[in-house]
């Protein structure tokens, strides 16, 4: 199969995966009542649609972040949380839940987002000139930093419930979200999105090593600057509308390189798409989970994707001797 | 258009790296650099290749600075090949030696120009039999070969090579060696890093001889690779005599005895 074929298959995998999405749950909602004007009608817009399409711009954004770190840093292990952006994007919204803030209309996103907006400035500044090994660093100090800091809050939260409400939110989840939360993320995922589908040629050209890179012309400052931004911004909106939700950018670009082959710029849409796919799938799947109350997406990701990266890490290891 | 450095200086950190190096590189001459480890040889490729930006002093490309040049104009004009034979990612030959067309590149996909260039360099350098490997399958020859294609595929009217020989066999260092060469006779600048004084002897034209930082000696291969510089740069007792065809063959003893 040619890659334009299996793009146009993860388009249509998009799409149904989307449509079942917007139906799957502990009610289905048909296509026939999509536009009832009863109780079906009332949950599809204003429960299903919104998660449906945070599902779909979540998982892209995830994917695609993945798939372009991964290429940046020339490691097929890294993944969107290394830059500390999702910790300190993470970070804002304990604080805004503990503080109150989040009862404010975008309370919690608009904090959450100057937690990745601040964690995107120290990160520039701490891995100033200092190539891919500073960025490291400086991305696990943030995520360090960052976490130790939420333990704290959620430590000194003022009664069991506010400790509650903050770690099942960091949970990740796209439970209860409206149309107002995809139109407060939407602007910063798609300019995210747009800066980090433009390092493809340059990502290409790293698979030469950095000198190799910059011999052919590429400015490897700006590229870092154009990704932190790109991630900061994608991966920052998504934490602040669904929490932390892990192991889709380290899982699809695998999955998808195993397709189109391992060229750092044939895989950046492709991961887009498997991310949303992955993404609508899962949250589908824990809305059909029986039982009461419904499996956090975070925790469903992680039991579903960590024996699948076992999987796949035994499929190289195998490959490799 | 020659490729010249004027009192050129780098220091990284605190150590001096380079100093007061002026030199001037002639096209369609293989150029060689040698010069014990840490003399600087790397940092003055690097110098000239525009990657690295010398405190002091300037190299040019005919009266053009280098450092100031837009990088993808410097990019098609100057063509790299670095230490270590890096690669990552199991990509295709092809898709590798496309690589060296990035400069050139504008929007999404190939130009007929470029693929032609492509071509022209796998065949330059016998790579198209393994065009579609992934270069992680590749010997260590085949993908020296292959590196250097990605160089001539961009078609640069330098190149600049570091230490291209390293973990190759004689077979495979001759190969290097002759395309550089041919590179040469074309008329392309040809520079390269070597450490291997008996091929220096025989395939450049023109030699600089570092050390601690500055230039030993520089000049043509009599000039420079004689047994006084030799001892007194490398440490090593050598003779030099010429073979039954004329040419000039290097003999390495041992040491010098202090």
């Amino acid at each position: 199969m040619n890659n334009r074929t299996l793009t146009a298959l993860l388009l249509l995998l998009t799409l149904a995966a989307f449509l079942l999405s917007l139906m799957a749950g502990k009610v289905w909602i048909w296509p026939n009542s999509w536009a009832a004007d009863n109780a079906d009608g009332w949950i599809f817009l204003e429960l299903r649609l919104p998660r449906a399409v945070l599902g779909l711009c979540i998982g892209a954004v995830l994917g695609l972040s993945g798939a372009v770190l991964q290429g940046y840093l020339r490691n097929p292990l890294a993944d969107p949380t290394v830059l500390g952006v999702s910790a300190s994007a993470a970070l804002g919204g304990v604080g805004a839940i503990y503080t109150g803030l989040n009862l404010l209309p975008f309370g919690l996103f608009t904090c959450a987002m100057l937690g990745a907006g601040l964690s995107i400035l120290l990160l520039l500044v701490i891995s100033r000139g200092g190539g891919t090994m500073g960025f490291i660093l400086g991305g696990m100090v943030l995520s360090t930093l960052a976490g130790a800091l939420t333990a704290f809050v959620i430590s000194i939260a003022p009664n069991p419930f506010a400790a509650s409400e903050i770690i099942n939110w960091l949970m990740g989840a796209l439970t209860d979200r409206l149309m107002a939360d995809v139109w407060t993320a939407l602007p910063f995922m798609a300019l995210g999105v747009a800066l980090l589908l433009s390092t493809g040629r340059a990502l290409d050209a790293l698979t030469l090593g950095e000198n190799g890179a910059k011999s052919l012309g590429i400015n490897l400052f700006r590229l870092q600057w154009v990704i932190v931004l790109g991630v900061g911004l994608a991966v920052g909106a998504s934490v602040a509308v669904s929490g932390v939700v892990g192991f889709v950018g380290l899982i699809v670009p695998h999955v998808i390189r195993s397709f189109y082959g391992e060229q750092p710029s044939r895989i950046l849409v492709p991961s887009a798409l498997g991310g949303a796919i992955l993404t609508l799938t899962a949250d589908s799947l824990v809305r059909l989970i029986p039982g009461p109350g419904e499996m956090r997406l975070g925790i469903a990701m992680a039991v579903l994707g960590a024996p699948f990266f076992l999987l796949l890490l035994l499929r190289y290891r195998k490959g490799a001797a | 258009m020659n490729l010249n450095v004027q009192n050129l200086g780098f220091a990284h950190g605190r150590t001096a790296t380079l100093e007061g190096i002026n030199a001037t590189f002639e096209a369609g001459r293989f150029s060689v650099i040698l010069g014990p480890n840490g003399a600087g040889k790397s940092t003055l490729l690097a110098c000239l290749a525009g990657l690295r930006k010398p405190n002091r002093g300037a190299a040019k490309l005919g009266d053009e600075d280098i450092t100031a040049m837009p990088a993808p104009t410097r990019a098609k004009r100057i063509g790299l090949l670095p230490q270590g034979a890096e690669t990552h990612w199991a990509i295709s030959s092809e898709a590798l030696v496309a690589l060296g067309r990035t400069p050139h590149m504008r929007g999404a996909g190939t130009s007929a120009d470029d693929r032609r260039a492509i071509s022209a360099a796998m065949s330059a350098t016998a790579t198209e039999g393994f065009a579609h490997r992934p270069v992680t399958q590749l010997s260590g020859g085949e993908r020296a070969r292959v590196l250097l294609a990605r160089v001539l595929a961009g078609e640069p009217e330098w190149i600049l090579a570091d230490e291209p020989l390293t973990n190759l066999d004689p077979g495979f260092q001759l190969d290097i060696l002759h395309l550089l060469r041919q590179q040469a006779e074309a008329g392309k600048g040809v520079i390269a890093v070597l450490h291997d004084l008996q091929y220096a002897v025989r395939f450049a034209d023109h030699l600089v001889l570092l050390h601690a930082g500055r230039i030993f000696a520089q000049g043509s291969v009599d000039d420079v690779i004689t047994p006084a510089n030799l001892a007194y740069v490398y440490g090593i007792d050598a003779n030099l005599f010429k073979d039954e065809e004329g040419a000039v063959q290097l003999f390495i003893k041992g040491k010098v005895r202090p």
